[in-house]
């Protein structure tokens, strides 16, 4: 390698109770683009944040571009060429796409406080045109896909001076037809000698994307791999510190039992038009398709979270009316959404209060109080099946790992004793660890009778664990395909459109 | 991993007391009340005490169903006219004669239906929670003054008179209504699963949907309890005047959310405590009463009154940042 663009040496540190960092070295050449790997609390976002300036580093040294720094803000970190791109997007959703292209760099008429509209859409066009996306500029940013206010952060950091971006998970919650658009626009950054350090849980993208990939564990170094000639299984053993065997295999496949679910006509617009479809006891059925085909929107109406205009849904043959997640609940359907901070978690509360939320009805004594010894067995119980990592039942959630987190989750719904589970993006945002922990829970529950609604957008997960799986389009069932039939290229060919789309940039 | 039992339940009592917020502002209850009774030797007389306390009651059983709803992330600006309206309402019916419990009742239940109106609004209609009791402060006191023409109701009977003026072991009879409230109010928010929902509906109101929970009844029923409450108060301060006032509970929305606030309520739902508002009342009452035995002049008093609600939201801001 060249003189590196960014060289970070055995750097440390640690917050109260916590040793995130230690002895950490991490180096990006000129126009590279570098993996960063590891397990949720593994360090990659705490050593990104000393970079862009937000902590301090305890002990160690940066080296950008030959001289020793350290940033004291991201705006300093900005002006120096370096901007991060986080996970969760800062923009101003109330404000349209090219406010928030321009919000802290607007272009003013000369030296006058008035902006130069004219000059920052020339500017904007100019832009996107150079990333080909097409986005309307005067739509409110909360409207638009994940993918393209992604693309609006992308072009943020264009607009200055950028020689170094960091993406934490950019295509968590992108399709694949939008992941590879993003990786046409890395791959230009490249040839420009733009750098870019990608951090993400999708292993099999990070090879596609990057030259090497720098692997962290408990906040040390834990080696490298090169993207050419490395593999998955080298990758996740770095990682994890120990071999996993396979990855989300299915474990006593039984066969469905009798039919559970059935939905017909189910409409409910914009978003979903006509989707038909039969669950069977003890099935996984898989629901595949592009963001925006319907497939969220669908598991709502069922769950009684939003409203379908026509369509009949029959629980075990009989008719049934689901007008609110409580008549979901009551008729043993459960969900659990797809962001689970802000549509499942009370995020101030402990683990025993959000576990047992939706089960207050069997917890209670004298018809009002609820029963706190109860509530601990519950809890305990849970906690013991699901191997939820946690010090105490009063701990609360917001401190737990996205793992936890999201076993918590379900946990609550486990509770409730569900005939069906509607599971949305249920891995979502956790470590690889997790990841398969989580799997093994959903194998077992079909196994024991529990009928699950898997929509995921991580098209090895719905093959490794569905029966049959749904594909989706624009609000309609395209196909279902039998599990000897659904593959990675028969999914994806039902779910774009036929005409003139190409699926590989 | 098992949650730890622990074997000395007195011991993790001490050490939550030790550790909880209320603790904090307990101690700047204990050391203002010290100071005052330096600078004003008079403060701590038994008489004096004695009618402070009666005084802190009336705001304390106000802040009391204030604080349910800004437990969700909700407010009831209307309590001061509802507290005008209910007791206007119980004395008309005692004038009339109607036997004053029954005439309590009354009342209560005019005060009720203002509630019902707030909730139906806020958890059905949909409308902001500061909208809708902004009109109904408006209405319920222009209703007030409307049907009394802004005279008073005095001739309340004397059998009233008691539960204002009364006093039970040596405490006013308002101190141990309040005292009940509270104690009412504290077993509803930490051991039912009304009071859970309470609190998760503060702190995330889209997964309570999600998770089952009928919100918007329980947001519906949350508009009842302040509106008692503060029903409550205003029949109580009928009798401790011997009249209804139609400019009673004025401005008092402002000192029940001060004392919420105080007493470390977050505005935006999800964190406070029944202790935490009855000190934040009594803190609240005891500055009031040691300016005015300071002899600090009234126009003085507002303003320190407001530097205190402000310094108290900067104390509570720097603590959770900590």
């Amino acid at each position: 390698m060249a003189v590196p663009l960014l060289e970070m040496r055995h750097v440390s540190r640690s917050f109260p109770g916590v040793r995130a960092l230690d002895d950490v070295s991490f180096s990006v050449g000129p126009g590279e683009v570098v993996g960063l790997l590891g397990e949720n609390g593994a360090g990659k976002s705490t050593l990104m944040k000393i970079l862009a300036g937000v902590y301090r580093a305890d002990a160690g040294e940066i080296v950008w571009d030959g001289k020793e720094t350290a940033f004291r803000s991201i705006r300093e970190a900005q002006e120096a060429g370096v901007t991060l791109i986080f996970q969760e997007l800062n923009n101003c959703p109330n404000l349209k796409a090219i406010e928030n292209l321009f919000l802290g760099r607007e272009i003013f008429r000369g030296s006058s406080p008035f902006l130069d509209g004219a000059a920052m859409r020339r500017k904007a066009l100019e832009l996107f045109d150079y990333l080909d996306v097409r986005i309307d500029l005067d739509v409110e940013v909360r409207l638009l896909s994940t993918a393209v206010q992604q693309m609006i952060e992308i072009a943020k950091a264009l607009l200055t001076n950028v020689r170094l971006l960091v993406m934490d998970e950019p295509t968590s919650s992108l399709t694949d037809r939008e992941t590879s658009r993003l990786f046409k626009v890395i791959r230009d950054l490249k040839q420009r000698g733009i750098s870019v350090v990608f951090i993400s849980h999708k292993l099999s993208e990070v090879f596609e994307i990057t030259d090497r990939v720098a692997v962290l564990r408990d906040g040390r170094n834990a080696g490298e791999v090169d993207a050419k000639t490395g593999t998955i299984e080298e990758l996740i053993n770095r990682m994890v510190g120990r071999d996993l065997g396979s990855r989300a295999a299915r474990v006593g496949n039984v066969k469905p039992g009798p039919e559970m679910l059935r939905v017909e006509g189910l409409c409910g617009p914009p978003l979903v038009k006509d989707v038909s479809f039969t669950l069977r006891k003890g099935e996984i059925l898989g629901f595949a398709g592009l963001i925006g085909a319907g497939r969220t929107e669908m598991a709502r109406i069922l769950f009684g979270a939003a409203k379908k205009t026509s369509g009949r849904v029959l629980l075990e043959g009989k008719e049934v009316r689901i007008g609110s997640p409580r008549d979901a609940v009551a008729l043993g359907i459960a969900y659990l959404p797809e962001d689970r901070k802000v549509q499942a978690l009370v995020l101030p509360m402990n683990v025993r209060e959000n576990l047992t939320l939706a089960v207050h009805r069997g917890l209670r004594r004298f018809r009002a109080f609820l029963s706190r010894k109860k509530e601990e067995e519950l809890t305990t119980t849970y906690v013991t099946s699901l191997r939820i990592r946690i010090a105490t039942q009063e701990q609360v959630v917001n401190n737990l790992s996205g793992g936890n987190q999201q076993k918590v989750v379900i946990a609550k719904w486990l509770a409730t004793l569900p005939r069906i589970l509607i599971l949305d993006e249920p891995t979502r945002g956790i470590d690889v660890a997790a990841k398969a922990e989580v799997h093994r829970i959903v194998s077992d529950l079909a196994a024991g009778g529990v009928s699950i609604i898997l929509i995921s957008s991580e098209l090895p997960e719905v093959l490794a664990l569905s029966d049959r799986v749904v594909v989706m389009h624009e609000g309609r069932v395209k196909t279902v395909l039998e599990k000897d039939q659904a593959t990675q290229q028969t999914i994806m060919s039902a779910a774009l459109v036929a005409d003139g789309v190409v699926v590989r940039a | 991993m098992h949650a730890k039992r622990d074997p000395q339940p007195g011991r993790n009592i001490a050490r939550a007391l030790v550790k909880s917020r209320e603790s904090a502002i307990f101690l700047a209850l204990i050391l203002l009340m010290t100071v005052i009774g330096i600078a004003a030797p008079n403060f701590l007389g038994t008489g004096n005490l004695y009618l402070v306390s009666r005084q802190i009651s009336f705001v304390a059983i106000v802040a009391l169903g204030e604080l349910f709803v800004i437990l969700t992330g909700g407010i009831d600006l209307s309590v001061g006219s509802v507290m005008a309206l209910a007791g206007m309402g119980a004395a008309y019916a005692m004038t009339i004669g109607v036997p004053p419990p029954f005439a309590v009742l009354l009342g209560i239940l005019v005060g009720l239906v203002m509630g019902a109106v707030n909730g139906v609004l806020v958890a059905y209609v949909g409308i902001a929670p500061f909208i809708v009791t902004l009109g109904m402060l408006s209405f319920a006191s222009g209703l007030v003054l409307g049907l009394t023409k802004g005279w008073p109701i005095t001739d309340v009977p004397a059998s009233f008179l008691p539960i204002a003026q009364g006093a039970f072991l040596g405490l006013p009879i308002p101190v141990w209504i309040a005292a009940a409230i509270a104690l009412l109010a504290h077993l509803a928010l930490s051991t039912t699963a009304f009071g859970r929902r309470t609190y998760a509906i503060g702190g995330n109101e889209q997964a309570t949907f999600l998770s089952g929970i009928d919100v918007k009844r329980i947001k519906f029923a949350l508009y009842l309890i302040p509106a008692a409450c503060s029903s409550i108060a205003g029949i109580i301060l009928v009798a401790r005047f011997n009249s209804a006032q139609a400019d009673t509970g004025k401005g008092w929305e402002l000192d029940a959310i001060a004392a919420a606030v105080i007493g470390g309520t977050s505005l935006a739902g999800g964190s406070g405590s029944v202790l935490g508002v009855l000190i934040g009342a009594c803190i609240m009452g005891v500055i009031k009463n040691g300016l005015v035995l300071m002899r600090v002049s009234s126009y003085w008093q507002t303003a320190i009154i407001g530097i205190i609600i402000v310094l108290a939201a900067v104390l509570d801001r720097a603590k959770r940042r900590a």
